[in-house]
């Protein structure tokens, strides 16, 4: 297991990037020790530009910046960049499409201590609401480094989310990611788990719980949530005929609304949902807090259960 | 007659043939918003004529002088003195808000050559320019940004944020010029958000304030040579203006913010325009 908080791997990623990419700039809004993109500042202070607490400044003039060939990586709290910012990624990013790399660290609930409004559980509805957009929710350190290389080489506004903490490592040495493709983590034929970001390897501890009983679930992997691999995932669902999905995001807008979109008219079977029913986070310890709001392995195993037993049911109707 | 006073009647000329421009588009687009346009021609006269280095057969040239409208619904002026400049053909100006024209209500980057940001949304102007100047910095590029914003405009933060981040970086090489016609769309700015001294409020932001008649050409290019000159921190002009500037029952009105030109306004407007210069 990789202890290194998953923050920590994006700013090393970082800093690694703006050594053989000198057309990589960063910015940040007073919180670079924090987003640990100070890694980056160190190195190459030339390259780094500390903006203050002016997360909507911090946008705009990162878009001065990439329309004049550079590629800068904008980060800050993900709350901070999707909430205060929101009108300059839509109307400098998103509707030019602009080559802009925007950073949300403390995803999820990961800036747990710090309670609710430092907490990002509707990032990603928000973002996934802006057309031109790539938005990559990476799950550990492999898939992290993998990302932040990959979206320097795109052109186009992407989105990365940081989880604060740390996660153990979830991909073998030498897996091929790929923008807009899921990973199919373990095969299985009764349900599909859809996980994402740091719920992947709660999916999988919760397979093992499954097949204790003789359940055979497969896990999807979705770490492009825009664009979302939808044929994988109708070509899932259509062998095991149930689905829920596991997020730290709020249920609705994130992933559990990707999903269902994506299969809705080609592949609706019973579909249900662990992500935050629709409350507030708040203070804690970060595996306490996760317990407070369901994203647990128990409840994974309950909701794959359940969906299990009304696909049979629904089937067994059907056959009548 | 002097080379200076054959320009400043050129430039006065093309102010005046960007207003019956401005007034046409509008006039055929049913909308817009032809005071807020009025009072930035003899300011984008100024520059797209004598001050940007810009070509327009090569719109994306990264040498080029940047020019930012940072208030955006002032696009019929924008898209008035691009035409005049040859980034499109001036019959183009007739499709101003129309269903898939180039010429969109606010501009539109990509979509049209010498539009430099989307821009509409405000306030964001001032901050993009920023980010040109440190990108000039970093690669060794001695283009200058001039962002235009409306006074009315300064009531959004980020401006402010903006103006920060401009001194912090000593941004010597962008100028912002405000278009200071005192007059936002529900009605004067003292009243709607009283800005107070504008050049004290620059000036405690370490800005190099200068301030002249937004509608006097000589004056305007003196201005911004000043700006030029000016090192360490970034100028700005603050450009006194009269919104619906040339169009007399449109001057000082509040009302001609955006309001749609009837037939009877267009043919007023335009009868007083082919009157020609005062």
């Amino acid at each position: 297991m990789n202890n290194k908080p998953l923050r920590e791997v994006f700013g090393e990623s970082l800093a690694e990037l703006g050594t053989v990419n000198p057309k990589i700039v960063v910015l940040d809004a007073d919180l670079s020790s924090a987003t640990r993109s100070i890694l980056f500042g160190n190195k190459f202070p030339k390259r780094f530009f500390n903006m203050g607490i002016t997360e909507a400044n911090m946008v705009s003039t990162a878009v001065g910046l990439s329309t004049c060939g550079l590629i800068p990586y904008v980060c800050t709290f993900s709350f901070l960049l999707t909430l205060r910012a929101t009108d300059q990624i839509r109307s400098q990013i998103s509707y030019p499409a602009n080559n802009v790399k925007l950073i949300g660290t403390n995803g999820g609930l990961s800036g747990f201590g710090d309670g609710a409004t430092h907490q990002s559980i509707m990032d990603l509805a928000i973002l996934r609401a802006m057309p031109n957009f790539t938005i990559l929710v990476p799950s550990d350190a492999s898939s992290m480094r993998w990302a932040v290389q990959e979206v320097a080489d795109i052109m186009g506004p992407t989105f990365i989310r940081v989880p604060r903490v740390s996660a153990p490592d979830i991909h073998q040495p030498g897996t091929k990611f790929e923008i807009g493709k899921g990973l199919v983590l373990k095969k299985g034929k009764d349900v599909t788990i859809v996980a994402i970001g740091m719920m992947v390897s709660y999916a999988l501890d919760a397979v093992k719980e499954l097949a204790k009983e003789g359940i055979d679930a497969e896990v999807v992997e979705i770490h492009t949530i825009k664009p979302i691999d939808k044929n994988l995932l109708i070509k899932s669902a259509s062998k095991t005929g149930a689905v829920i999905t596991v997020e730290e995001h709020n249920r609705y807008g994130g992933l559990f609304s990707a999903v269902l979109e994506a299969l809705a008219l080609e592949c609706p079977v019973p579909a249900d949902w662990v992500a935050i029913d629709d409350h507030f986070g708040g203070s804690g310890q970060y595996d306490e807090l996760l317990e407070v709001c369901g994203l647990t392995v128990n409840n994974i195993v309950k909701k794959a259960k359940r969906v299990i037993k009304i696909k049979e049911k629904a089937g067994y109707e059907q056959s009548v | 007659m002097s080379d200076m006073n054959n320009l400043i009647k050129e430039l006065e000329e093309k102010a005046h043939d960007m207003r019956k421009k401005i007034i046409t588009s509008c006039y055929y687009a049913g909308s817009g918003h032809p005071g807020s346009s009025l009072s930035t021609c003899e300011i984008l006269s100024v520059l797209y004529h004598h001050v940007l280095n810009i070509d327009p057969k090569n719109p994306s040239d990264p040498d080029r002088d940047r020019f930012v409208l940072s208030k955006g619904h002032a696009a019929p002026a924008l898209y008035s003195v691009l035409a005049q400049k040859g980034y499109f053909d001036e019959e183009e100006l007739l499709t101003l808000r129309k269903t898939s024209s180039r010429l969109q209500g606010h501009p539109v980057m990509n979509k049209l050559p010498g539009i430099e940001i989307t821009s509409g949304s405000l306030g964001m102007g001032i901050s993009f320019g920023v980010g040109t100047i440190l990108a000039a910095r970093l690669q060794n590029k001695n283009y200058r940004t001039y962002v235009l914003t409306g006074d009315g405009e300064l009531d959004e933060g980020q401006n402010w944020e903006g103006m920060l981040a401009a001194v912090k970086f000593k941004v010597d090489k962008m100028t912002v010029i405000v278009d200071y016609n005192k007059l936002q769309l529900d009605g004067r700015s003292d009243d709607i958000l009283p800005i107070g001294n504008l050049g004290d409020k620059f000036r405690a932001f370490d800005f190099n304030v200068i301030q002249c008649d937004g509608h006097d050409i000589l004056a305007l290019i003196e201005a911004i040579e000043q700006a030029k000159q000016y090192k360490d921190n970034p100028s700005v002009i603050i450009a006194d203006t009269i919104k619906g500037k040339g169009v007399s029952f449109m001057e000082n009105r509040v009302e001609w913010h955006g309001k749609t030109i009837n037939d009877e306004d267009f043919e007023r407007a335009m009868a007083e325009l082919n009157g020609g210069l005062n």
